[in-house]
């Protein structure tokens, strides 16, 4: 656990260049929500979450974390290895048979640090919520955090899940959205608009945050306050303003590389553009 | 053929709530929720002792089996409640990512399954929910028979680790059973020892299986009763052992014929015993509104078509 920025930054250099090692691996995989996300899980698996890699399904006395957008498994692969949780090495493996890494994660596979199957979206938020309240049952004070794409709110199941959990009081949940504005087909203003989040969940009755997401800094400071802000009565949501393929340039700004893979040429491209050296499996 | 008589009348679905409250009072990890459907679930009586172990989710089943899986997080034993329609087809994805393919320790039981719901018609009355969940891997699937059987099959799947769908009723049929059963999750029960026709029954048809037995045996013909409780894991022992002996089988259950028990039973025999089949089932088709006697009738589920299936089942038997 640290609040060292450039040790951080560090960690989220190489966690991009494993995720574009990864998916250029395999030929297929979501590296521009994956790199978008990077800072974020850097900053909650390296600093905000207190967390045992001596991996327990149960997360008793620990900060829980649900990747609901389970497309970007490369990001969540990376930090779970380099936070300890597995062999770096075995990141490899990413999308081939017989792996523990899966396309999209799985307990199935018994690969440490992940609790639910995510892929299919929508669902994270609601399995957050129950594991928020068996905490509560446990009379366990730590907490349970999530990520969503803003796509991803497009599900029906979001918002059954945004409804029950400030009238249940659930104040031990710091859900995170990636808001980039893209989409596989496109923009999210042009395949259905999601309109003002922000008033959305404020209209749910969320204590609503918002930050730049890539920048670690912010994400240190936002995280700070929605601790503060647990245990008031009210779930809290942060709306990650972060950029698609952020750190690739020719990958940033575009939903082109929502879910494709690098030839040899643009992974070295990348990898150029991806300072450090450090840490690649 | 071996007599039973009932001692009363009662819905199975009051036999989960029972159930239910038992397994709350035996482990303190067991946990509900339900979506807006409490008093059809009978789940009043688990709330009163156990306030703060219940989930009320609203109208939002898709939210409750989500929260279902992640309470497991945590280590408790969720049981959810609600239609076996919004059990089962308005939730699969869910159940399929979050609890089965997730292996999460949810109890999915699921009331006012098939026909039998009646007047509220065929948007409520599933008939393809058995096949869902079988199909799903490493789900366990259960269909108890009356009142005291789902009590125990409630009981039972609390003590047993992994994803369950329990399925159950809403009208009020005859208790046959002992109160005080153990319910062996995937071990048939033997209801009637016979030599002319294997009749394998699940849920409340294994009453109508017994009532055609005795009219089998007015006229003759020696029925082998058993009740298979559990679709999956299937006794496929139990099941070959009676059809050496008997050689033709007859399966019944209120559920359509594609996928259901029967079709579970064909693929056993298909592949290892070769045997003469019946089915007593819904062919293929939604439901409609009527009382659950007409509805029985009309889609050819009572004892009087179980009786018919029994020699048409024999018959092929013989050529």
């Amino acid at each position: 656990m640290t609040t060292d920025i450039s040790e951080l930054k560090n960690v989220a250099s190489q966690v991009r260049r494993d995720i574009v090692r990864m998916v250029h691996g395999c030929q297929s995989g979501h590296p521009g929500g994956s790199l978008g996300c990077t800072d974020y899980l850097v900053a909650l698996y390296f600093s905000a979450m207190k967390h045992d890699p001596k991996f327990n399904m149960d997360g008793i006395g620990e900060d829980l974390f649900f990747l609901s957008n389970g497309h970007i498994s490369p990001v969540f692969y990376s930090v779970l290895a380099h936070a300890g949780y597995f062999d770096k090495a075995e990141l490899a493996t990413f999308r081939k048979l017989g792996t523990r890494l899966q396309g999209h994660p799985t307990t199935h596979e018994h690969l440490p640090g992940v609790r639910i199957a995510s892929g299919s979206l929508g669902q994270g938020l609601s399995v957050a919520i129950g594991a928020a309240q068996a905490k509560k049952l446990n009379k366990d004070s730590s907490l349970v955090f999530t990520l969503h794409g803003d796509g991803e709110l497009q599900e029906g199941q979001i918002w059954e899940a945004a409804m029950y959990a400030p009238h249940n009081k659930v104040d031990n949940l710091i859900a995170a959205i990636d808001v980039n504005g893209q989409q596989i087909d496109g923009s999210t203003k042009n395949v259905l608009s999601l309109g003002d989040l922000h008033a959305k969940w404020v209209a749910f009755g969320w204590d609503v945050l918002e930050a730049k997401g890539n920048d670690m800094e912010a994400l240190l400071t936002v995280l700070a306050e929605a601790k503060s802000r647990t245990g008031q009565g009210k779930p809290i949501v942060i709306l990650l303003h972060t950029e698609m393929g952020y750190g690739v340039d020719f990958m940033m700004g575009t939903h082109k590389w929502h879910g494709t893979a690098p030839n040899d040429a643009q992974l070295a491209q990348a990898l150029g553009q991806l300072e450090e050296t450090l840490g690649d499996y | 053929m071996k007599k039973y008589t009932y001692t009363d009348k009662k819905d199975t679905r009051s036999g989960f709530g029972a159930g239910l409250l038992e397994a709350g009072k035996r482990n303190d990890q067991v946990v509900a929720l339900c979506a807006d459907l409490i008093g059809s679930l009978k789940m009043q009586d688990f709330i009163a002792a156990f306030p703060e172990r219940f989930f009320q989710t609203g109208i939002a089943e898709a939210n409750m089996m989500g929260m279902a899986a992640g309470l497991t997080i945590g280590g408790k034993i969720p049981f959810t409640g609600t239609f076996a329609n919004f059990s089962t087809g308005r939730v699969y994805d869910q159940i399929r990512q979050s609890i089965a393919y997730s292996n999460k320790n949810v109890k999915i039981c699921a009331s006012h399954a098939g026909l039998t719901l009646g007047e509220d018609g065929a948007t409520h009355q599933i008939l393809e929910d058995l096949g869902l969940m079988k199909m799903l891997p490493g789900m366990t699937v259960i269909n108890p028979c009356d009142y005291n059987q789902t009590k125990a099959a409630t009981i039972a799947i609390a003590e047993h680790e992994g994803p369950v769908y329990l399925r159950f009723g809403r009208p009020v049929v005859p208790i046959f059973t002992d109160p005080d059963q153990k319910f062996e999750i995937g071990k048939a029960w033997m209801v009637n020892e016979g030599a002319d026709v294997s009749i394998f029954a699940t849920g409340h048809l294994v009453w109508e299986a017994i009532q055609a037995g005795e009219k089998l045996a007015e006229e003759g013909i020696d029925a082998e009763i058993i009740n298979i409780h559990t679709i999956k894991p299937l006794d496929a022992e139990a099941i070959l052992a009676s059809v050496r002996k008997t050689g033709c089988v007859v399966t019944a259950e209120e559920h359509n014929r594609l996928g259901g028990l029967g079709d579970s039973v064909a693929q056993v025999l298909a592949t290892q015993l070769p045997t003469p089949q019946e089915y007593v089932a819904v062919n293929d088709s939604f439901g409609e509104s009527g009382t659950p006697e007409q509805l029985m009738t009309k889609y050819g589920l009572d004892a009087d078509h179980i009786v018919a299936a029994a020699k048409r089942a024999i018959a092929r038997k013989t050529k």
